[in-house]
């Protein structure tokens, strides 16, 4: 049995920069991780639906338009919705320090910022990924 | 587990999902289900694509998954890209040609890395389709690996398969060399809005007059997934593929195939499973030496016995 952690990396909404999103892809990739790219502009049912077709273990969203407050906490409440809890998600981009607990508190389990060493993403997902 | 197999069979996507990450773990637990749902499988039609990364094969799928929605058929679609020999990582990308068909309820699309398989495909691929079969799905659309010229095991699987090509790829001695081009039902000349498309459907009209099939000429379908044109074209000779089958009993020829790899696939599991299990295989191992030392048994037969109990 090879069990191996899957991850979506997703971009909701208009944002249009997804650079930081395929350094970590590749990252995740290189540490041995399955990673699923879903391009752009993706709404929140979008990403859910995905993640559950790809039964991923992570859930990874990246956002540099300002709206995660929004997006964020939608993928959070429909991954609740559909009983995936056992999702672990995380976000990352240009998030304000101040939204970081707010966010935590609607489900999302850790934020990344600008500067993250892509390690720490690897370790935080063997570490946390919850199945 | 009789739960999971009866929810599959309704179509239900998150049991879909799970079962095929059971597989493709070669959890024990998938077993069982896979027994469960096999006798309701064997309606979907099969059909795989492969050609030459970048050739478009994913713009391709999501369009052809369109026309087949459009005829009310459910679809499941199967994409795989390459694990990374170095590190088992992979890079599942198909994914963002296809997207708009996430919100379809009627559509199921699994991104699988290869995982070490050659050939372009997945070992778990075989379970897949049986699974999404099993699932309801009338059209089951595969997508190998961007492949060079001989990843050709998706004719194992496949009722029809397709070769995508592109122009400019090459002349006409390209197009003779054996493997990929051997493998085709239909060959597909995507990105016909690029220059050079006549030169190649012209230089795979030759080929095809080369084949020696009175019954069926292959035919050469041009696409541009871009500017969505030749879809339907391609639509009717998949149906005119799949109703020559039938006629000419290649069909039942075909799923034979299937089968029979899917079952060496599955003793190949095993066997290399045993093989890799250090501790098992010296257990199995152990209890012969004793008797080997003391003459009452040589190696030769004691490899026949242990080999008889694996193989029985």
């Amino acid at each position: 049995m090879t069990k191996k952690i899957r991850v979506l990396v997703a971009k909701p909404g208009l944002d249009g920069h997804d650079r930081g999103a395929k350094i970590v892809a590749r990252a995740l990739r290189d540490a041995g991780m399955e990673v699923v790219y879903t391009g752009l502009h993706q709404t929140a049912e979008q990403i859910v639906i995905t993640a559950m077709q790809e039964d991923v273990d992570v859930v990874g969203l990246s956002l540099l338009s300002g709206a995660h407050m929004t997006l964020f906490v939608d993928v959070a409440e429909l991954l609740k919705k559909k009983q995936m809890e056992d999702v672990l998600l995380i976000g990352g981009g240009i998030i304000p320090q101040e939204d970081v607990p707010l966010l935590k508190k609607a489900g999302i389990a850790e934020v990344f910022g600008p500067g993250t060493p892509v390690e720490e993403i690897v370790t935080y997902i063997k570490k946390n990924v919850k199945r | 587990m009789t739960g999971l197999s009866d929810k599959i069979r309704a179509g239900d996507h998150r049991s879909i999902a799970r079962l095929i990450t059971q597989v493709e773990n070669d959890a024990p637990e998938a077993v069982q289900t896979m027994k469960q749902i096999h006798p309701f499988t064997g309606k979907a039609s099969v059909i795989g694509m492969t050609g030459v990364m970048g050739s478009g094969k994913s713009s391709l799928i999501y369009e052809l998954a369109l026309a087949y929605r459009i005829q009310n058929k459910k679809v499941g679609i199967i994409a795989i890209d390459p694990t990374s020999p170095f590190t088992g990582g992979a890079l599942l990308g198909d994914r963002i040609r296809m997207i708009d068909l996430s919100s379809d309820e009627g559509v199921f699309i699994r991104s699988m890395g290869t995982r070490g398989m050659m050939g372009g495909l997945t070992s778990a691929l075989y379970d897949v389709v049986e699974i999404l079969d099993a699932a309801g799905m009338d059209i089951i659309l595969i997508e190998t690996v961007g492949v060079g010229q001989d990843e050709v095991d998706i004719v194992k699987i496949a009722d029809t398969t397709l070769v995508v090509l592109i122009p400019g790829l090459g002349d006409s001695v390209q197009t003779i060399k054996a493997g990929l081009m051997e493998i085709a039902d239909i060959f597909v000349v995507n990105k016909a809005d690029k220059p050079g498309i006549e030169q190649t459907v012209a230089e795979l009209e030759s080929l095809v007059d080369l084949v020696n099939n009175p019954e069926r000429r292959i035919p050469i379908v041009a696409t541009s997934a871009k500017e969505k044109k030749g879809i339907e074209q391609l639509i009717t000779q998949i149906t005119e593929h799949q109703l020559y089958l039938k006629k000419s009993q290649r069909f039942e020829q075909r799923r034979r195939q299937r089968y029979e790899a899917e079952l060496i696939e599955i003793i190949r599991k095993r066997l290399m499973d045993f093989i890799f299990d250090e501790k098992k295989l010296k257990t199995t191992v152990d209890c012969c030496i004793d008797q080997i030392a003391k003459k009452q048994l040589d190696p030769y037969t004691a490899a026949d016995q242990i080999l008889g109990k694996i193989l029985k």
